[in-house]
């Protein structure tokens, strides 16, 4: 990766004098070798005492890594942020090159498997306790799941004003098959305190500026979700090692939670006994303000106006048919997708063609485990020929169901999970 | 008298004096925009990941190419990617907030005097839309579904 976008940089650099090479030769190489200097002046003096990254620019091969599905729609490069079109999102089980990608810093550019720690330490462990690879997977029991995990962000692009961070549309979700052991285990095996309170990961990803010692994400969750049967440290996604940009060799997880706290390139967990406060644990960082407040609104970014956001609320996704399918008139069509809501289970789901006026049910499956998504489908028959929009709307044990509209407003455009939608013509 | 002599001669030489005026208007705008900005670069021929690729938008970085457009382009996109500045949307005030953030917890540095032009050009070429309460369905690409699955 870091070598990479060295190489982008070092191009960037070279388009920049390339720049205009119509007209007005002389004001344009002025302009560029200004811009170049500029650079050199910023990078010798501002930051003289940082290692500095090189400049970020659109590079001109796809910076998705090798084996990811070209259709996925790149949000960031640098940091590497992509999400999945719902159409992609039809398989079962997410596919490695299917599953959006979301990093908050660098990728680690070293990694040895052999000689890979985890280390569980913190106010409330009794001993701190280091483990190999190799003793994670023979001290403990193997488990599999499949969790879903999805972006607290997503929909994000629909909040107006926009919150901080990627736009993401509704494809920073995915639901894969994990294998190792419980987080339970582990830490039990270090022995946990009584006063423990919240457990905190850390990562080997380096942050964007480069500094040393600067951690990009150090996120947690409450004991009560960590001690979870489906609270996993996994080695395996879909049965193979975990793909490097996904947190090879071990990551943490957490299903139904937001996926920022499902750490990657895990070296260290903490047992705290406080909430944790690592980076991004803080200010309205994946966190809602506490009372409603109207949108664009400026509240303090403290503990008093803002919590952290636990379970992601009720959510569906269309993933078949793809949006824009002219459908011949007569036949039904078949319409399909998942459906998820945090530490609950999804008990109905409904489809629309009407914007909402009626509401036809669908056929909805049980989840495999907890904390999985969940199956559904439909046939729909159209009245007309003509412009049709299809909805679709999940309700959760509790009997929530998702909102038409964006809902509430938040500094951090966060859980949006209004219901999805798909454009169908009869013809 | 002398006001309709004035009149008379006035309605003579006005086409003139306007055409002159046009003229040095035409003449300013040219050299001004090219005195202050980089020349959009040739559009490349390969397109296909960007949407709305025009001659108004830098080729490298995405970024809409304005008055301020070169500071932009060198300071901010040092860190971070330009697509955290073309996929959002913010006022002046909210773009400042996003740069003491980024001084207070990401490590940018004291922006000095570029930090109104900054600002400007952010808060001219990124503003907020007003979408309501949820924008429309983008229109699709449509295709005909024939096999179905």
């Amino acid at each position: 990766m870091k070598s990479e976008e060295n190489k982008t940089g070092a191009k960037s650099l070279n388009h920049t004098t390339g720049l205009n090479r119509r007209k007005f030769i002389f004001k344009s190489a002025r302009m560029a070798a200004f811009t170049w200097g500029w650079g050199l002046f910023a990078n010798r003096t501002v930051r003289a005492a940082q290692k500095l990254a090189s400049p970020a620019t659109l590079p001109d091969k796809s910076p998705l890594p090798a084996g990811k599905h070209p259709d996925l729609i790149l949000l960031s490069d640098k940091p590497l942020n992509a999400e999945t079109p719902p159409h992609l999102l039809d398989d079962a089980v997410t596919p490695a090159d299917k599953l959006f990608i979301r990093n908050n810093g660098l990728e680690p550019t070293t990694i040895d498997v052999k000689t890979w720690t985890l280390t569980i330490d913190g106010e409330s462990v009794k001993k701190n306790t280091v483990f190999t690879l190799e003793d994670l997977k023979k001290k403990f029991k193997h488990y599999t799941y499949q969790l879903v995990h999805e972006c607290a962000g997503n929909g994000r692009s629909e909040f107006s004003p926009a919150g901080r961070g990627n736009q993401w549309t509704t494809g920073g979700v995915g639901c894969c098959e994990w294998t190792g052991v419980r987080l339970r285990d582990v830490l039990e095996a270090a022995g946990i305190k009584d006063d423990a309170v919240y457990i905190g990961y850390y990562g080997k990803d380096t942050h964007l500026s480069g500094k040393p010692g600067e951690v990009p994400i150090s996120r947690g969750v409450p004991m009560r979700k960590a001690l979870e049967d489906e609270a996993l440290i996994a080695w395996a996604m879909n049965g193979k090692d975990i793909p490097l940009v996904h947190g090879y060799p071990l990551r943490v997880l957490f299903g139904g939670w937001p996926a920022s706290t499902s750490g990657k390139w895990l070296t260290r967990i903490s047992i705290r006994n406080k909430v944790h406060d690592g980076a991004k644990m803080n200010g309205h960082d994946y966190r809602l303000p506490i009372h409603p407040i109207a949108p664009g609104a400026r509240i303090p970014e403290d503990n008093e106006h803002f919590r952290i956001i636990e379970a992601m609320p009720v959510k569906s996704l269309i993933t078949y048919p793809k949006t824009g399918a002219q459908v011949a008139t007569g036949k039904p069509l078949e319409v399909r997708g998942h459906a998820w809501v945090g530490d609950l289970q999804v008990k109905e789901m409904h489809t629309s063609i009407d914007f909402g006026a009626t509401w036809q049910k669908c056929t909805l499956k049980e989840p495999r485990n907890r904390n999985c998504w969940q199956h559904w489908t439909t046939q729909i028959n159209f009245p007309d020929k003509g412009y049709y929009e299809v909805w679709a709307r999940a309700t959760d044990s509790n009997n929530k169901m998702q909102p038409m509209l964006v809902p509430a407003w938040n500094p951090g455009g966060y859980l949006n999970n209004a219901c999805h939608r798909i454009a169908v013509e009869i013809i | 008298m002398k006001e309709k002599i004035r009149q008379r001669n006035w309605h003579k030489i006005k086409p003139v004096v306007f055409g002159l005026a046009a003229l040095f208007l035409i003449l300013l705008n040219i050299t001004t925009s090219h005195s202050r900005q980089p020349q959009p670069s040739l559009v490349r021929k390969d397109l296909s990941r960007r949407e709305t690729l025009k001659d108004s938008l830098d080729t490298k970085t995405g970024l809409i190419i304005a008055p301020g457009f070169a500071v932009v382009s060198t300071t901010c996109v040092r860190c971070h990617s330009p697509k955290l500045i073309t996929e959002k949307r913010a006022t002046r005030e909210g773009w400042l907030a996003t740069i003491r953030w980024m001084q207070q917890t990401q490590g940018l540095w004291d922006l000095g005097k570029d930090e109104s032009v900054i600002l400007d050009y952010l808060a001219k070429n990124y503003a907020p839309k007003n979408e309501g309460r949820r924008p429309l369905l983008k229109t699709p690409e449509w295709y005909k579904l024939t096999n179905r699955q």
